[in-house]
């Protein structure tokens, strides 16, 4: 299954990249792939932004805004004007989290 | 002392453990990795969303088996489910298990949170003494922990090199059989059928939850006459638009996620629209000749219903696998002003219904 096609924030740098192989072990969704000792990206209207691979590039190679995927998180934020932020912790419980 | 120790841990010993293992920092519970009758009500009770809060495991250092200094280090996050979850999957195994205080919540939503985090981790391995527990320098991180751990810092500051592991607890035996090594299959995230099915509890839920509201909207103005409220007059035409409601509900957060790859459109608004669409069309196909004849109410139904149905199902990428920030906020930049426009509209519809049920008009 894929979302919405060109929305994606993720950006590659390849010359920065080293070829340690961390964002093809973080990502869930199979974006990355080792090619001549290098990442290399597959298909990007297949990542969720979810940052993993950002969040472990030692070299800063990879930046993608990460976030809540979560409507309701960011109704809130538009109307409140602040971060999305995950409803999970509230007890009402929210469908942000199972 | 030791014994002291060891008694009072028996005494206050959780359900799931089966005794305890000695290390150089005192005994540890052993963790079983069989589930019994409260484990599996619990998983029901969460899945439902009954607790979410309070559904919790004491952070620390756990056993499973009978681990040495050479055994894995696998790290999940206190949310009992999770929990559970992984220990089920290592029978036969000797290994350790070290329990990050996520505040009762899952391993994913808690990496996104940052409380299953590189801060979390370093604290943990510190306050636990991993590093007196076991000779070697390995952590096992859940892949999806990634979102909330940087493993570079993690190893700078401990000393241990964490690889991130399978998705999914059930493949972890496979991944140490592998010795360490992923297929893309353990590293690919699924959303089977199955998947998106124990969600839908979530979704219903919160919409029943203001469901009362759009009925005691629909029930007054239904019931709304010149000399007051009349109940039979808001059963007669409201009833129908509850039934409607609740199909709406059902489309957008039920039949939408199940359905999920089968309905056209990537948009989960277009998903859900063309469901409530699709539910309000048979609906009326069913009823219409005998009470949905006035054509204002009919226009009504057709705008409305679709809409509630299509932003249900826009809830629902909170709770997929696939789904990311920039997409659901370019759903809602076009569909939250649709929404309110088809809300408004159909508030001045149902006014200019019943003006014309009055004979105003």
């Amino acid at each position: 299954m894929k979302y919405l096609a060109n929305v994606t924030t993720l950006q590659y740098a390849s010359d920065k990249c080293t070829g340690c192989g961390r964002c093809v072990e973080v990502c869930p969704q199979g974006v990355f792939v080792m090619r001549d000792k290098r990442a290399a990206i597959t298909d990007r209207d297949l990542c969720m932004e979810c940052g993993a691979c950002a969040m472990n590039c030692e070299f800063g190679a990879i930046s993608v805004n990460s976030g809540v995927g979560c409507a309701t998180a960011i109704i809130n934020s538009m109307l409140t004007g602040g971060e999305p932020t995950c409803g999970c912790g509230d007890a009402g419980g929210s469908s942000c989290c199972s | 002392m030791q014994m002291q120790t060891l008694k009072f841990i028996k005494k206050t010993a959780p359900p799931w453990s089966n005794g305890t293992v000695s290390t150089p920092n005192g005994p540890v519970y052993k963790v079983s990795t069989d589930w019994t009758r409260p484990d599996y009500w619990g998983m029901i009770k969460s899945r439902a969303g009954a607790f979410r809060m309070n559904y919790a495991v004491e952070p620390g250092l756990y056993a499973v088996g009978e681990p040495t200094k050479d055994s894995d280090v696998l790290v999940t996050a206190n949310y009992k489910l999770s929990f559970d979850t992984l220990r089920r999957e290592l029978k036969g195994l000797n290994a350790w298990v070290l329990v990050l205080d996520t505040k009762s919540i899952n391993v994913w939503c808690a990496a996104g949170k940052g409380t299953f985090g590189t801060d979390e981790l370093i604290k943990r391995i510190s306050d636990t003494r991993l590093d007196t527990v076991v000779s070697h320098r390995r952590i096992i991180l859940p892949q999806l922990g990634a979102i909330g751990v940087n493993a570079s810092i993690v190893q700078k500051q401990t000393g241990f090199r964490v690889s991130f592991g399978p998705v999914r607890a059930q493949d972890i035996p496979a991944y140490i059989g592998a010795k360490y090594k992923k297929t893309p299959g353990i590293s690919r995230i699924r959303f089977t059928i199955l998947d998106r099915l124990v969600l839908t509890p979530l979704e219903i839920n919160p919409a029943m939850k203001k469901f009362p509201w759009f009925a005691a909207v629909v029930l007054f103005l239904f019931g709304l006459q010149p000399s007051g409220i009349l109940f039979a007059h808001a059963w007669h035409g409201g009833l129908l638009f509850l039934v409607m409601g609740l199909l709406a509900v059902f489309a957008g957060a039920f039949l939408t996620p199940a359905l999920l790859p089968f309905i056209p459109f990537r948009s989960f608004a277009i998903k859900g629209w063309i469901v409530g669409m699709l539910m309000v069309f048979l609906f009326t196909q069913v009823f219409n000749a005998i009470v949905l004849h006035d054509t204002i109410l009919l226009i009504v139904a057709f705008l409305l219903f679709p809409a509630m149905s299509s932003y249900l199902a826009l809830q629902f990428t909170g709770a997929t696998t696939f789904t990311g920030i920039s997409g659901v906020k370019k759903e809602l930049k076009i569909g939250l002003p649709i929404y309110i426009g088809t809300a408004s509209i159909s508030l001045v519809l149902m006014i200019v219904f019943k003006l014309k049920e009055w004979g105003v008009v």
